[in-house]
């Protein structure tokens, strides 16, 4: 009975110990892990501003976001109609097309293709009038959705807001 | 003077015994081919990247402004700067060929099977390691392909459901791959050699304890073997040799003839080059992530378990092989299985070189469904063997009662 109890509470005591050095490890773990986390200058670059003014109809630029390609183009007609006409197809990650943009004329997008992360080409590359990825074979319309390949979502429309008529600001400050 | 200093030095650190035991007396049976080679040559070839790698590190800078710039210093400064890479560069190709030889040779003649099952998986683990070293070096110098290599095998994690985004951004250090991202493949791509090293080590200790297989798959009696040195040291001398000619003529006749001439191109994070193909050595991996497509949104973290499920799956080979013989020598239907193994996997290579939409027979037949094909026939292979050999479909040859 005594032999019981001494070697219960050696039990508990080895438990105790290993649980304590564990939660021990896994504290001292945690700066180092966290160390691989994007850095304060890194967070810092939040916002990127666009002069807009001088995109064509039907032209598109690519300007860099936090390190990231974004594509601005300006929609000509034709481009929006062909995405809004596309709102009631068989969308494999459905959205329409009004909810993707601000201004019609307007398309912003992370061009970040969510397959696999390669950049996907300018614009009337692919199919259905929008943009290829040469890596592994995506299509998106006109207005950034994927249409065919592998990819599983549409690309990304960033966080953006219109600062009077020609200026785009990307991205949100950090607070 | 000498004998007696030896048996200072063993009294108080036994190297006699221990070069006794695993040299001059180590048992070996008399029977092994060229085929078991390719061991000391894959461990040929990772001193020499250990040994070149070490003194590029002392030109390198890693840093997303420089790196480009520093291996050209290299390549045009540095004395010698241009042998050193690319002895390097192509050493990775010749460790790949010759750890895929050494990889086949297990498979056809059984060396996965009991007690071998430790040593084969030993050998797995360090396949891994090889894989994200040469990944982790190809990034280094930060050309176009570097960077949107890193890029696409970066965000494969991105697939894993809940963590997926977090885990990328967590491994790039910043929003895309950058130069925190450099910085910290730079330093993993120079530790984990030595790791990797290490892990050799238990690979040998493992095989020691287990002893060589051989080309006829039974168990070697003691009258059957011959000491490790010199009789196979010797013969693994002639075959670095060998490998040295080949390695070498690429090295100083046809230097770039492995390399992308678009990562001579620094990189460049706002466009993708029109084709991007990973190192060869990956290229069948990479058809099989690629040929996943058909599964909606469920496809892109179908294709990296697939991929990852196409080496991981030679886990299992010990316990999906259930034949009574060891050597495919001796077996028929294995040995075609494996021939159509091998044969798909060379398709998948092609498959994954050329582009996502190519076509084959003027547009006839997509290269898309040669794709799935090959993959599927790729893991039909082990599904296959283990059927063969769990029901007794293959009926194998008589095997020699000694060798």
């Amino acid at each position: 009975m005594a032999m019981e109890q001494v070697e219960n509470r050696r039990d508990f005591l080895m438990l105790a110990t290993g649980a304590v050095g564990a939660v021990g490890v896994a504290g001292a773990a945690w700066p180092f892990i966290q160390s691989w986390n994007p850095s304060a200058d890194v967070l810092a670059q939040a916002t990127t501003e666009v002069d807009v003014s001088s995109i064509a109809e039907g032209q598109m630029i690519t300007v860099p976001w936090q390190g990231k390609p974004v594509f601005v183009l300006h929609r000509s007609a034709e481009q929006i109609k062909q995405a809004q006409e596309s709102d009631g197809a068989d969308l494999p990650d459905p959205a329409k097309d009004n909810d993707r943009v601000q201004k019609p004329e307007w398309l912003v997008l992370l061009a970040i293709c969510t397959h696999l992360g390669c950049v996907p080409q300018g614009v009337g590359t692919g199919e259905f009038g929008g943009f290829l990825c040469p890596c592994h074979g995506s299509h998106y319309d006109t207005s950034g959705r994927i249409r065919k390949g592998p990819a599983p979502n549409n690309l990304e429309v960033p966080h953006y807001e219109f600062k009077g008529d020609s200026t785009l600001v990307i991205g949100k400050a950090a607070a | 003077m000498s004998k007696s200093l030896m048996e200072w030095v063993d009294e108080r650190i036994p190297v006699s015994d221990l070069i006794k035991s695993q040299a001059t007396e180590y048992p070996t049976p008399k029977n092994l081919n060229y085929w078991w080679n390719f061991g000391s040559l894959a461990l040929t070839v990772l001193i020499i990247m250990i040994l070149t790698g070490l003194f590029l590190a002392m030109h390198y800078k890693p840093d997303a402004a420089l790196a480009f710039d520093s291996v050209e210093h290299i390549m045009r400064d540095v004395n010698y700067g241009w042998l050193l890479r690319y002895l390097h560069a192509n050493g990775a190709t010749f460790f790949f060929i010759v750890i895929y030889i050494h990889i086949l040779r297990g498979m056809y003649y059984g060396s996965y099977r009991a007690p071998r099952e430790i040593l084969w998986w030993l050998g797995i683990v360090i396949f891994f390691l090889m894989m994200g070293t040469a990944f982790m070096g190809y990034v280094l110098p930060w050309g176009q392909m570097s960077y949107w290599g890193a890029a696409v095998i970066t965000n494969l994690m991105s697939a894993i459901p809940l963590v997926g985004p977090d885990l990328v951004t967590w491994i790039w250090g910043g929003f895309a791959v950058g130069d925190p991202t450099l910085n910290r493949f730079f330093v993993l791509h120079f530790l984990l050699p030595f790791v990797l090293f290490g892990a050799v080590f238990v690979h040998l200790w493992a095989l020691h304890a287990v002893h060589s297989n051989n080309p006829v798959g039974i168990d070697v009696p003691h009258k059957d073997t011959i000491p490790f040195h010199p009789y196979y040291t010797i013969k693994d001398v002639y075959g670095v040799g060998v490998l040295l000619i080949v390695y070498l003529s690429f090295v100083f006749y046809a230097p770039n003839f492995f390399l992308e001439p678009d990562n001579y191109i620094p990189a460049n994070p706002m466009q993708t080059p029109a084709h991007i193909v990973p190192e060869w050595y990956f290229l069948p991996f990479y058809a099989i992530l690629r040929s996943i497509d058909f599964l909606g949104s469920f496809s892109k973290l179908a294709g990296v378990l697939a991929m990852g499920g196409s080496i991981a799956i030679w886990f299992l080979l010990p316990f999906l092989d259930r034949s009574p013989v060891r050597s495919f020598r001796y077996r028929p239907l294995s040995r075609r299985l494996f021939w159509i193994f091998f044969i798909d996997t060379l398709i998948l290579g092609w498959v994954g070189y050329n582009p996502a939409d190519a076509t084959v027979l003027d547009g006839a037949l997509p290269m898309i469904t040669i794709g799935r094909t090959a993959t599927f026939i790729y893991f039909g292979y082990f599904v296959l063997l283990w059927a063969i050999t769990a029901f007794g479909i293959e009926k194998p040859n008589e095997v020699p009662k000694s060798i």
